[in-house]
């Protein structure tokens, strides 16, 4: 059942438009940390939804695990635990050989990644990094636990309102670029989304630019031009 | 500890334990009505929940306690349905009394062979979900005791259904969720599909599978995952239009 920190949290923003990037503000003034992001999850993995982010690397760092399909909101959502990272330049590489180098580069130093579920449902994923090391301290740790169940209440209370038909067609494009990719290549959609992500993991752009050339055809992933 | 101390403890823990996988709320109300009648002193025992249509009859320790909740029902009239609506305890024991306020019910509780009628509220702070009702074939009301102890019954019994009536909620909306983002996935695929096939601009692949969808009585959501599995293309193929020539020639890549 809801705790009284999860009501308190829930009554500061007491619902109303943006709910999530409110809770995300809120979440990042109470919280030692230097952004927040929540991305939306399913079973298979990252929806490619980031329906809050206070800053633009926390956008990117969500962008990257939809990427490159690996990171830790993909294992928090999985494992249904928290991942807590502190220190990223000693154990990112490691744990994560892409995302880890490509975060770093971002400036990320430390990341905390939080599952959002409902029993075994996977909903998403609460991501809060920093850009120094350091672990989050109990107190924090307890916050974020808090802020994690409170943004789940938030997305339900979303989904039974129709809020998140918004964003969940902001991604249309990739998913429609994917279809393409894969009669392109005579590949499977599962490879399509790959080739997608590989390519604008390559060429440093985000998925959903190179989706809009593609579904534009400005962009053809067989080996000649397309046929008109 | 007697073994009426025994069943008592039971009682609580087993209707506090809502929270299981298999959870039915028929068996959790049955429960809660029998342990009334072993615990109460009371002869027999039925419930009613509340739901946006109203009060419904869900379940009884006899099938003379469901009767004579149905015919409360039938005739609007009768404690357990006081006791909704006020949201406060019935106990009515005057023959007199009864018959007045609930000519109909007084009458079919004698032919039945009870003499009194307690109801107790199923309540959560201001939250009436429904109410216990005890019936004894004795004259007299129950103990102030044993109502105390039947009060709380239902007080435990009220929590328990509103945490897992919570939960399910929340599950169904998670469902929910995850229904709506994979069928998206699966029905822009197949957009990205037809409109990579067909040459057309994606409103139009859009189209056609819209068209193909209602012209064959299809959900469209069944089309698309037969567009992605590739099992439908000829149909759909010779249904499309052909494609204006690009305005520009796409670059080379």
């Amino acid at each position: 059942m809801r705790s009284r920190r999860v009501a308190e949290i829930l009554s500061e923003v007491d619902g109303g438009p943006d709910l999530l990037m409110r809770l995300s503000t809120e979440c990042l003034a109470a919280l030692s940390v230097t952004g927040v992001g929540v991305a939306l999850m399913t079973a298979d993995g990252p929806s490619g939804v980031v329906v809050a982010a206070t800053d633009d690397r926390a956008r990117q760092l969500e962008e990257l695990q939809f990427a490159l399909g690996e990171g830790p909101c993909v294992e928090a959502s999985a494992s249904g635990r928290p991942v807590l990272q502190p220190d990223l330049q000693v154990a990112g590489p490691a744990r994560w050989p892409r995302f880890g180098a490509a975060v770093l580069d971002a400036g990320v130093q430390a990341i905390f990644a939080f599952p959002l579920r409902v029993g075994a449902i996977r909903v998403g994923v609460l991501d809060c990094y920093r850009d120094v090391p350091g672990r989050l301290v109990p107190a924090d740790l307890a916050e974020a636990l808090a802020y994690a169940r409170a943004v789940t209440e938030a997305v339900l209370y979303l989904q039974s309102h129709d809020g998140l038909i918004a964003p969940i067609d902001s991604r249309a494009e990739v998913h429609q670029a994917t279809g393409m990719i894969a009669i392109q290549l005579n590949v499977g959609l599962a490879d399509a989304l790959l080739r997608l992500r590989a390519h604008a993991y390559s060429s440093d752009r985000t998925v959903a630019s190179v989706a809009a050339d593609v579904v534009g055809r400005r962009l053809s992933f067989d080996d000649g031009a397309m046929e008109p | 500890m007697t073994s009426r101390e025994q069943l008592l403890a039971t009682t609580f823990v087993d209707l506090a334990d809502t929270l299981v996988a298999d959870f039915d709320v028929i068996d959790f109300l049955h429960l809660l009505a029998t342990r009334s009648v072993e615990l109460l002193d009371a002869d027999a025992a039925g419930i009613m929940l509340a739901d946006d249509a109203g009060l419904h009859v869900m379940a009884s320790s006899t099938e003379e306690a469901r009767l004579l909740e149905l015919y409360e029902l039938q005739n609007d009239e009768g404690p357990c349905l006081d006791c909704y609506r006020t949201g406060r305890p019935v106990v009515r024991t005057d023959a007199r009394t009864m018959r007045t306020k609930w000519p109909v019910f007084t009458q079919r509780l004698r032919e039945l062979g009870f003499r009194s009628a307690h109801a107790l509220p199923m309540r959560l702070r201001g939250d009436t979900i429904g109410a216990l009702n005890l019936f004894r074939s004795a004259p007299g009301h129950l103990s102030e005791s044993a109502l105390a102890i039947g009060q709380a019954m239902a007080d435990v019994a009220t929590v328990g259904l509103l945490q897992e009536r919570a939960i399910a909620a929340s599950e169904r909306l998670a469902i929910q969720l995850q229904d709506a983002l994979t069928s998206r996935v699966q029905l822009e695929q197949a957009k990205g599909v037809l409109a990579q096939r067909t040459g057309l601009p994606m409103d139009q692949a859009f189209q056609l599978m819209r068209d193909y969808a209602r012209g064959r009585g299809k959900r469209l959501g069944d089309v698309a995952a037969h567009i992605i599995a590739g099992s439908v293309d000829s149909d759909l193929l010779r249904d499309a239009p052909r494609p204006k020539p690009p305005r520009t020639r796409p670059n080379e890549r």
